[in-house]
């Protein structure tokens, strides 16, 4: 993030604006990703003019980035319409597509449409792999082809490449590939649970000695030791601190219209079509609870060495059954990085726990539709 | 003399943060603030009114400084906004046209000669 931009964070966060916000359109999809935490079933998404009517709402509560996701997005009929819509409103707009439907014709609009980035999920530079991931055959070949008619547009585009069990040996290959393209590439080893609650595709997330390894790549990582070093006591500004944007400068609206912290934060805050989106934003008891938490009022991870570093997930800790608790994951993750058990591991050994072996059992709140809106089209 | 107009870049993001405007550049994704003059500018850049009826009836007002002073100022500001692809300008009106239909775009902002 660049200075500028996190001084302008800091200001929405002072003037309780949502400076950032990911929309999902849909969440049908032409891919039936291996890992995916949707269903591909249409509940009763928002029309075209709901959701441009949020689209003005949201201008006028101060959102900036816009981030339109799904599904697919490009299975909107209306995608197009929306995109320009949102130009208008003089977003900046970010997408995060398969790509798979994006030929010469689409790049093209998109680059007259000042789209801002592309996100591109890649997960290997061998369609056996990518394909089999994604379950669609000639999956990998669409993508890579939108991303060089992307580029010669001259459009911004980032490979995301989620790193799991399938791929674990070819996030190299997908580099070598994103830099062949011109293009960035992330690498993310977050498994996210279903929406339904189902946590069984956490069977897909990485093991231990693949994320030692990862994090011990200096071109992922940067400084090595740095990145890997124990971290210091943190100090009371740090206790004081939120642990990141979500429901204090961001969030995520579902194609229901439903709010949420964060796309990977499930606890419901309000419905955009029954009430503004700057009401649920600034009102919503949910929301301000959420608001409220710093890291000094984190249960567990409160007494970890890991608190003042750790990528704990907010949504994720929620999905385990309290949003004020550990992430696992993110344990794992500090763990990986530092070879220090966090406070949770040290805890769920000295219960006699074994990991995921009980999350799935925890309390999940899920991401559903309203039944009285089942009926609405796009 | 020739007039200089000014048209916003409809290919940037831009959003006003508590009177402060962000701009975010296309080309490279570069953020901007804009400064006060800077904003009033880019408000009233609608392709079709010259910058020295802007200075005239949006600056000089303001600023409490003297006509030329104030639009030699605002010429230098305009032009550097045009290089960073903020803002378009030209010596002739900017007709507003949509970059993907050739249709009506949005009021006050156009696609530029300089891209």
């Amino acid at each position: 993030m660049s200075v500028l931009l996190q001084e302008m964070s800091e200001k929405a966060l002072k003037l309780n604006i949502p400076l950032s916000v990911q929309l999902d359109l849909t969440y049908r999809c032409n891919e039936r990703c291996v890992h995916c935490y949707l269903d591909h079933d249409d509940h009763g998404e928002m029309t075209t003019a709901e959701i441009k009517h949020l689209l003005d709402e949201m201008a006028d509560a101060g959102v900036f980035i816009l981030t339109l996701s799904g599904g697919e997005i490009f299975l909107r009929k209306d995608f197009f319409d929306l995109l320009e819509h949102a130009r208008r409103l003089m977003f900046c707009v970010k997408l995060k597509t398969n790509a798979v439907l994006i030929r010469e014709r689409e790049a093209a609009r998109l680059r007259d449409l000042g789209v801002e980035s592309v996100q591109i999920s890649i997960y290997s530079h061998r369609p056996e792999v990518h394909d089999a991931i994604t379950l669609i055959p000639g999956s990998l070949k669409r993508s890579v082809d939108a991303i060089r008619f992307l580029k010669s547009q001259g459009l911004k585009v980032i490979i995301a490449n989620v790193l799991m069990t399938q791929n674990r040996h070819d996030y190299p290959g997908v580099r070598a590939l994103a830099a062949e393209l011109g293009v960035e590439c992330t690498l993310d080893p977050t498994i996210t649970p279903m929406m339904d609650g189902n946590r069984s595709v956490l069977d897909l997330a990485v093991d231990q000695g693949t994320l030692r390894q990862v994090f011990r790549d200096a071109a992922l990582v940067g400084d090595v030791d740095e990145f890997c070093a124990i971290p210091a006591e943190p100090g009371e500004s740090e206790l004081n601190s939120t642990p990141c944007s979500a429901g204090h400068t961001a969030c995520y609206v579902s194609p229901y219209g439903e709010v949420f912290p964060c796309v990977q934060f499930p606890l419901p805050t309000g419905n955009v079509r029954q009430q503004r989106f700057v009401d649920i934003w600034r009102h919503s008891d949910r929301m301000n609870e959420v608001r409220s938490i710093r890291l000094k009022d984190l249960t567990t991870c409160t007494s970890c060495t890991h608190v003042g570093s750790c990528t704990r997930c907010p949504g994720l800790a929620f999905m385990e059954g309290n949003m004020r608790g550990p992430s696992t994951q993110d344990c794992e993750k500090s763990f990986a990085r530092t070879g220090v058990p966090s406070a949770n591991m040290l805890a769920k050994k000295a219960a006699g726990s074994q990991g995921h072996a009980n999350l799935g059992q925890n309390n999940l709140v899920q991401i559903r539709t309203l039944p009285s809106l089942s009926s609405a089209t796009a | 003399m020739s007039r200089l107009y000014m048209a916003r870049n409809p290919r940037v993001a831009a959003r006003s943060l508590d009177g402060e405007m962000m701009i975010m550049s296309s080309r490279d994704s570069t953020l901007f603030t804009l400064n006060r003059t800077a904003t009033i500018l880019w408000q009233a850049a609608d392709g079709t009114t010259p910058l020295d009826e802007i200075v005239e009836h949006r600056i000089v007002p303001e600023f409490e400084v003297g006509p030329a002073e104030a639009l030699q100022d605002a010429e230098t500001l305009a032009r550097e906004l045009a290089s960073h692809e903020i803002l378009q300008i030209s010596e002739q009106p900017i007709l507003p046209r949509n970059p993907v239909a050739g249709e009506s775009w949005a009021k006050g902002s156009t696609t530029g000669e300089s891209r």
